[in-house]
C-alpha cells in the first residue's frame, strides 16, 4: 500500500459524469484531494506516478448495498476481506446494510464498523442503520442516535415491514432528523415462502414463487406514505419493469424517490435458474427478460440511477442444497464494475452513463459531496482497462465469498489502480 | 450447470438417472413402459424375483414420509433382487443437523449402487443427481412440486393397458395443479407421448399463472372440461389448502370439482378414472366412483412396482455398460 502524498495520473481517459468530462488528461492529488487536472499545480512534484495511458480514470465506486457479514457471520466474510475486494474492485465508497448479528441499531454497532473499515483502511464503509430496533418491525430504532454514529440511511433490508402503520411512523420520524430511508420492496405475504420469480420457469420447476406483484404492491404503498410523510425514499435493488414505470411517474411527478438495481437484474433472467443453479437464487429473484429489459432501460434514461453489487458473500455450505434450501445472494464485488461496463458494450448506454450510475448517481442519492472529481473533490479515484477482458473463475475472486453466477463469463474492464482519499489502496501487479 | 435431460443421460443418451419427464423424448419413455410390460407378469409368478440387479445396493432416502411410494420402490428393488436400504432420513441424520451433502457422502461410503430420493424440496433429487459419485444412479420419487417422474410413468402405463394407444386420447387433470408435482410430471409424458389434448381444471388459485405454457387447455368449470374425455386423473387435495386462503372449504371444492358418477356420465363412456392415492373420499371424488367400474386406482398401484422396477433396471443397465465401456 502506498502512502505518498503527491501522486499525478498522466494521460488517462477522465470521465468525470458529474461535471460532464470525457477527455484525456492529467490530474495531480496532494492531502486526498483533486489539486489540479491539465497542468501540475506550481512547484508540484509527484512521489508517484501513474501512467493512464489506455485507461479510464473516473470517480471510485460508490455502491449502496454491500454485506461485509461482520460482525456475526465472520465465516463468510469480515470487513477486511470485502472492503479489500472493493478495494481491488474500483469500489472506495459502499454501504453495509443493517442485518449483522447484532443488529445495527445502536451507536455502538455502527462505530464499531466504522472504526474496522477504517482500520482496514482500503475503503470508506458506511453503515445503515435499522430502521427498526432488531429489525423486528415494531419499535423505531434510535434514529438521530444511529445518524450521529455516522449510519448514512436507514433500512429494514431484507425485512421490510410488513405493519403499514409502523413504516409510515417510521418514514414520519426519520423525516424529522432528514435521514434517507432505504426500503428494498417486497410484501411478505405476497411472496410467501418463495424463492422464484412467479412465471414459466418456477411453474415447470415447481418452485415456490414471489410475484412480481409482491414488489409492485410495495412500491405503491411506500410511494403514497412517501407523499403523505414528505420523507424521502430510496427504492433498493428493484426486479421488475412495472415497478420501474412506476418510478418514471413518480419521478415525473417530482416526488422524493430514488432507486437502484443489482447489476445481476440487468444480465441474468429466470432462465437462468434453469437446472436448479443455487448460484442464481437471489432475493428479489431473477425475473422475466421483458423485466430484465425494462430495468435495462430505466437505467439508461437514469430513472433509476445507480446501480449496485447487492454483494451477498457466502460460504459454500450456504449453497449446497437444494435451490430452495439455499441462501441468496451473488457475491458481486468483483463483477460490478465489469458488468457494467458489458451493458456498454450490448448497447444499453454509453460509458459515461455507466460511470454516472456507479459515482454521482449514488453519491447524489445519498446526499455525499463524492463520486466528482474536480478540483477540491476527494480524491477517490478508480482507473480501470475498459478493453482488456478477463474470465471469472470463481474461486479466484478477491471477496472471500465464491458464489458467483458468472463463472465462465467473459467479461470487459480490470482496475488497475484504486485511490481512496489520494492514497493507493489497491495497485494491479 | 447441467439441466434436467443431460444430468439424466449419458452421452450416448441412455438414462443415468431419473429425475423429470422434462426433456426425455418419446423412445425413451415409450422405452420404459415397454420394460414395465416385461416385468408386469413377475408379480403373478411363484416366485416373484428376476436377478437383473443380484448384487446391487439400492437406498431409498426418504427425506418426507410416504408409504406407498416407499413400499413400491422397496418391492421393485426386491423383486429385481437388489439389496434394498430404507432410510428414513427425517428421522435421523438432519435432525441432529447433518447436511443433505454429508448424507449422500456417508452413504457413497457404504457403496450404494443407486439413491431413491423424496425430498420436500424442489430440486432435491438433482442436487443429489450432481453430487452423487460417477456410476450411481438417482431415481426422483417426488421432489417438492416440482417432479415425480415414476408416478407419472405407472399413470401412462396404466392408460396405455386401458386404451393402447396415447394419439387421439383427452385427459382431464382435476384438482391442484399448483402444488403437484404428478401434475407436472403428468403434463409433460402426456405431450411427450402425443395425447391430443391435456385439460387441467381446477379453480385459479391452484393453477400457476403460466399453466399454459405447460401445454395444457385450462378449464374452471368441471363440467365442461370433462366433457368427453379418455381419462380422468384426480389429486389429491392437501387438507392445508383450507386454511391457506385457497379454498373456502371442502365442502365447495366436492360441489364444484368432486368427481361424481352424475358429472362422469359427461365424459367418455370408455373413460377412465385415476388417482395417485390416498384418497380423499367425498372431496376429490365419490365413493361410488373410487371404487366403481371406471376407476382403475388400485391398478395404477400395482403397475407402480413394474414401471418402479423398469426405471431401475434401465439406469443399472446403463452402469453396466458404462462399466463395460470403461473396461473395453
Amino acid at each position: 500500500m502506498n502512502n505518498t502524498n503527491k501522486i499525478s495520473i498522466l494521460q488517462g481517459r477522465l470521465i468525470d459524469p458529474a461535471n460532464g468530462v470525457d477527455t484525456v488528461t492529467d490530474i495531480h492529488i496532494e492531502n486526498g484531494k483533486v489539486a489540479a487536472i491539465g497542468e501540475a499545480p506550481a512547484d508540484f512534484q509527484a512521489a508517484t506516478i501513474i501512467d493512464g495511458n489506455d485507461k479510464v480514470v473516473c470517480p471510485g465506486i460508490i455502491d449502496l448495498c454491500a454485506n461485509l457479514r461482520e460482525p456475526g457471520a465472520e465465516y463468510k466474510a469480515t470487513i477486511a476481506s470485502e472492503t479489500a475486494a472493493a478495494a481491488h474492485s474500483g469500489i472506495t465508497t459502499l454501504c453495509c446494510p443493517p442485518d449483522t448479528l447484532p443488529v445495527i441499531d445502536t451507536p455502538a454497532i455502527a462505530g464499531q464498523i466504522k472504526h474496522k473499515a477504517r482500520k482496514a483502511g482500503y475503503c470508506r464503509v458506511l453503515p445503515l442503520g435499522a430502521q427498526t430496533q432488531g429489525l423486528k418491525g415494531e419499535k423505531l430504532s434510535e434514529m438521530a442516535a444511529l445518524k450521529g454514529a455516522g449510519c448514512i440511511a436507514i433500512s429494514n433490508n431484507y425485512a421490510p415491514l410488513a405493519n403499514t402503520l409502523v413504516q409510515r411512523r417510521t418514514l414520519e420520524y426519520a423525516a424529522t432528523f432528514n435521514l434517507l430511508t432505504i426500503i428494498r420492496s417486497n410484501d411478505r405475504h405476497l411472496s410467501d415462502q418463495g424463492c422464484a420469480h412467479e412465471g414459466k420457469v418456477a411453474d415447470r420447476l415447481g418452485l415456490p414463487v414471489i410475484p412480481e406483484a409482491a414488489e409492485t404492491v410495495a412500491v405503491a404503498r411506500d410511494l403514497a406514505l412517501g407523499q403523505t410523510t414528505g420523507a424521502a425514499i430510496h427504492f433498493h435493488t428493484l426486479s421488475s419493469a412495472s415497478a420501474a414505470h412506476t418510478l418514471a411517474w413518480a419521478r415525473r411527478e417530482k416526488r422524493r424517490v430514488t432507486a437502484d438495481v443489482a447489476i445481476h437484474q440487468l444480465h441474468l433472467t429466470e432462465m437462468d435458474i434453469e437446472g436448479f443453479d443455487s448460484n442464481t437464487h437471489v432475493l428479489p429473484p431473477l425475473r422475466s427478460t421483458g423485466d430484465r429489459d425494462g430495468l435495462r432501460q430505466a437505467v439508461a434514461e437514469n430513472i433509476i440511477s445507480a446501480i449496485c453489487s447487492d454483494h451477498q458473500p457466502h460460504e459454500a455450505d450456504a449453497k449446497a442444497a437444494p435451490f430452495p434450501a439455499t441462501e441468496p445472494g451473488i457475491s458481486g464485488l468483483d463483477t460490478l464494475l465489469p458488468l457494467t461496463i458489458k451493458l456498454v458494450h450490448e448497447g444499453v448506454m454509453d460509458l459515461n452513463s455507466a460511470i454516472a450510475r456507479l459515482t454521482i448517481g449514488p453519491a447524489e442519492i445519498l446526499g455525499l459531496p463524492l463520486g466528482r472529481l474536480q478540483v477540491g473533490a476527494t480524491a477517490d479515484i478508480c482507473i480501470f482497462d475498459p478493453d482488456t477482458y478477463w474470465t471469472v473463475v470463481p474461486d479466484q475472486l478477491t471477496s472471500q465469498g465464491k458464489n458467483t453466477p458468472f463463472g465462465g463469463w467473459e467479461l470487459p474492464g480490470i482496475v488497475t489502480h484504486t485511490l481512496l482519499e489520494g492514497r493507493i489502496v489497491y495497485q494491479r501487479d | 450447470m447441467s439441466r434436467g435431460p443431460s444430468l439424466q443421460l449419458d452421452d450416448t443418451g441412455r438414462l443415468r438417472h431419473f429425475l423429470t419427464i422434462d426433456g426425455l423424448n418419446r423412445e425413451l419413455l415409450t422405452e420404459i413402459l415397454d420394460t414395465a410390460e416385461g416385468f408386469a407378469g413377475v408379480s403373478e409368478r411363484t416366485v416373484k424375483k428376476v436377478p437383473l440387479c443380484r448384487g446391487k445396493i439400492v437406498a431409498n432416502l426418504f427425506f418426507e414420509n410416504s408409504t406407498r411410494t416407499r413400499t413400491t420402490f422397496e418391492l421393485a428393488g426386491k423383486r429385481l433382487s437388489a439389496d434394498v436400504l430404507n432410510l428414513n432420513i427425517t428421522a435421523s441424520s438432519t435432525s441432529k443437523g447433518e447436511t443433505l451433502l454429508d448424507t449422500l457422502r456417508n452413504l457413497e461410503a457404504m457403496h450404494v449402487d443407486m439413491f431413491v430420493v423424496r425430498h420436500a424440496v424442489s430440486g432435491a433429487a438433482h442436487f443429489i443427481a450432481r453430487h452423487a459419485a460417477p456410476g450411481v444412479g438417482v431415481i426422483n420419487a417426488g421432489d417438492g412440486r416440482h417432479a415425480h417422474p415414476t408416478q407419472a410413468m405407472l399413470d401412462m402405463f396404466t392408460i396405455r393397458r386401458h386404451k393402447g394407444e396415447f394419439t387421439g386420447l383427452r385427459v382431464a387433470i382435476v384438482g391442484d395443479i399448483l402444488h403437484s408435482r404428478v401434475a407436472r410430471s403428468q403434463i409433460l409424458a402426456l405431450n411427450t407421448l402425443g395425447v391430443s389434448e391435456v385439460r387441467v381444471i381446477a379453480p385459479r388459485t391452484l393453477l400457476p399463472v403460466e399453466a399454459r405454457s405447460l401445454g395444457v387447455h385450462i378449464y374452471h368449470d368441471m363440467d365442461e372440461g370433462i366433457r368427453d374425455v379418455d381419462v380422468v386423473i384426480m389429486l389429491r387435495l392437501q387438507k392445508e389448502r383450507m386454511q391457506g386462503a385457497m379454498l373456502p372449504s371442502e365442502h365447495e371444492y366436492y360441489r364444484l370439482f368432486g368427481l361424481t358418477e352424475a358429472r362422469l356420465a359427461a365424459a367418455d363412456s370408455e373413460a377412465i378414472v385415476m388417482h395417485p392415492g390416498p384418497i380423499n373420499r367425498g372431496v376429490e371424488m365419490a365413493s361410488e366412483v373410487a371404487d366403481g367400474s371406471r376407476s382403475v386406482i388400485l391398478q395404477q398401484v400395482s403397475y407402480g412396482i413394474a414401471v418402479r422396477m423398469a426405471v431401475i433396471s434401465i439406469i443399472i443397465g446403463t452402469q453396466n455398460q458404462q462399466g463395460q465401456d470403461n473396461k473395453g
